[in-house]
């Protein structure tokens, strides 16, 4: 919890965080007042549907750039030798990190909090809906924090691990595209992987399937894994 | 304390150290000296438990540094030459944290910062921000964050490179002082400093130690090994004082530069001490002999004697 503790720090302690904040909070609120808020009639639960569907979006996108400093960063300015040289163990500086991202993360959701309150407060939706969005959101985020983990865990420098963790995160996103490309079995692997399409999209709706649960917090066990496989193998240069 | 054998290490296909065996006593101040590329940094690394050698083993108090886990890594210290700092924090903010992440409870680096902060000089710098600090004082802090934890052996890279000679006599007492309390590790390109401030100096060549010991006993060997060197100050042309040498077998390295009107500068590198044999045998051969000097760094003689024929 130390180095997430200071990681937190640093991201609230400079311009960067509060920049990631605004810029995620302008986007959600752009894309709910333009995109989930139309003129014509909508039932409440479509509208918060909507909204989970841009909001998973652009927490995606920040978690790239939330990330990228996590590793990349420490080799940038020559502090990860005091990681390296501490008697905690890479899966410990792993999980550190990641922890570090996803309470920042939360942070930045919390503050989303007022859009699903205005359809509560003037629509007829149940407080299970707004959680279960909320928990779908956050799992998501948290394989894309893991993918950008493990990008800025192999990477020199930051934006080498932004593009890394970007790709990835992309390509998990549209693999529903390469489903239709391609035949079986990868067609039913690209579909089954889709973040989107296939994965979070019951969480919109405000229901949880247990295999969607499942699915995200194998990548995110998966790509944490690697970020610890790939501390460790930096030893043994 | 600290027992070292066979360590070995390769960057893929390049071998950076080869075979190292020595031990270090407790609280003693060991220097390691060496040209670039000798393995001085590869070798304090392994130490550090930062890179995991190709083979050997390395023992402090007997328990393998390579096969211990993660915990053992509270009982060192280590400052890269660029010290590592996260700029954003003040002093005392930063060894707070450094302290805790090294395995000791935060009260306990409270208590102990009063007397790091005294031994490493910055106890005045203890709320400013590191950003804000001088170079001298950055090392200070590097310094401080490798102690913070009461480590049983420091290990500094180039601790006082890019210091001005006040911060270099200030960081030699630091030294001195770290040596009361735990075994200390330095590499250095300031030779005088090794000098000053080592019980004991380990050269490595080419990834190979090439000696051990006092800067006395290293002077000796060095000698033999051709370390007299001698630098003249001679009326005469370049090509008379090379005929003039001819005569003398122990010189092993010649180098004649102009020195103004008339004037040669003369740099001789003996295998033996034969000084008079040089004079005289210039002299001899109608140059004029106006000044002559040995090198006055007793251990640059030393280090350039051990590492003649290594690779930089």
């Amino acid at each position: 919890m130390l180095v997430a503790r200071r990681e937190l720090a640093a991201y609230v302690n400079t311009y960067w965080g509060w920049t990631i904040i605004f810029v995620a909070l302008l986007l959600d609120g752009l894309f709910f007042q333009a995109l989930a808020l139309t003129t014509t009639a909508q039932y409440s639960a479509d509208v918060l549907s909507k909204f989970f569907f841009y909001t998973g979006g652009v927490a995606l996108g920040i978690g790239v750039f939330v990330t990228m400093r996590l590793f990349a960063e420490e080799r940038q300015t020559g502090t990860m030798v005091l990681l390296e040289s501490s008697p905690l163990s890479d899966r410990q500086l792993v999980l550190g990190k990641y922890l570090s991202a996803m309470m920042f993360m939360g942070l930045v959701h919390v503050l989303t909090l007022y859009m699903p309150a205005m359809i509560f407060v003037n629509g007829k939706i149940g407080y299970a809906q707004i959680a279960v969005g909320y928990l779908g959101v956050m799992l998501m985020c948290s394989a894309g924090v893991a993918m950008g983990t493990w990008a800025s865990s192999i990477s020199r420098n930051q934006i080498l691990a932004a593009a890394i963790g970007g790709v990835l995160v992309l390509l998990f996103v549209f693999c529903h595209w390469l489903a239709k490309l391609t035949d079986s079995p990868f067609k039913e692997l690209f579909s089954s992987a889709a973040f989107y399409a296939k994965q979070f999209a019951p969480f919109e709706d405000g229901r949880i399937n247990t295999e969607n649960v499942v699915y995200f917090v194998s990548v995110t066990f998966g790509f944490l894994l690697l970020a610890t496989q790939s501390l460790t193998a930096r030893r043994w240069e | 304390m600290i027992s070292v054998e066979g360590l070995t290490h390769y960057y893929g296909n390049r071998r950076a150290v080869e075979n190292l065996g020595f031990t270090i006593a407790e609280n003693e101040i060991v220097g390691f000296l060496g040209l670039n590329g000798a393995g001085k940094s590869t070798t304090l690394k392994i130490l550090a438990g930062l890179i995991i050698p190709t083979a050997g083993s390395v023992k402090i108090d007997g328990t393998d540094l390579i096969a211990a886990n993660a915990d053992f890594r509270s009982a060192i210290g280590y400052l890269p030459e660029d010290p590592p700092l996260y700029k954003e924090m003040t002093v005392y903010e930063f060894l707070l944290y450094v302290g805790q992440l090294k395995g000791r409870s935060a009260d306990a680096v409270v208590a102990r910062m009063p007397h790091v902060l005294k031994v490493c000089q910055i106890e005045h710098m203890q709320h400013r921000v590191i950003a804000e600090l001088s170079h001298g004082y950055k090392k200070r802090v590097g310094i401080a964050q490798a102690i913070i934890h009461q480590p049983r052996l420091v290990i500094l890279d180039e601790p006082i490179s890019g210091l001005d000679p006040r911060q270099i006599v200030e960081m030699r007492q630091v030294v001195r002082d770290l040596g009361k309390e735990c075994t200390v590790l330095i590499s250095s390109h300031i030779l005088g400093e090794i000098a000053e401030t080592c019980d004991r100096v380990l050269v490595l060549k080419n990834g190979q130690i090439d000696a051990i010991g006092g800067v006395a006993e290293l002077s000796a060997a060095a000698t033999a090994k051709g370390g007299t060197r001698l630098t003249f100050q001679l009326r005469g042309t370049p090509e008379l004082v090379t005929s003039a040498l001819k005569s003398v077998s122990a010189a092993i390295k010649v180098a004649i530069e102009p020195d103004g009107e008339g004037l040669v500068k003369l740099h001789v590198a003996l295998s033996e001490d034969q000084r008079e044999k040089v004079v005289a045998a210039l002299v001899t051969a109608g140059v004029g002999v106006r000044r002559m000097v040995e090198d006055d760094s007793e251990l640059e003689n030393v280090f350039l004697g051990l590492t003649q024929g290594a690779t930089a």
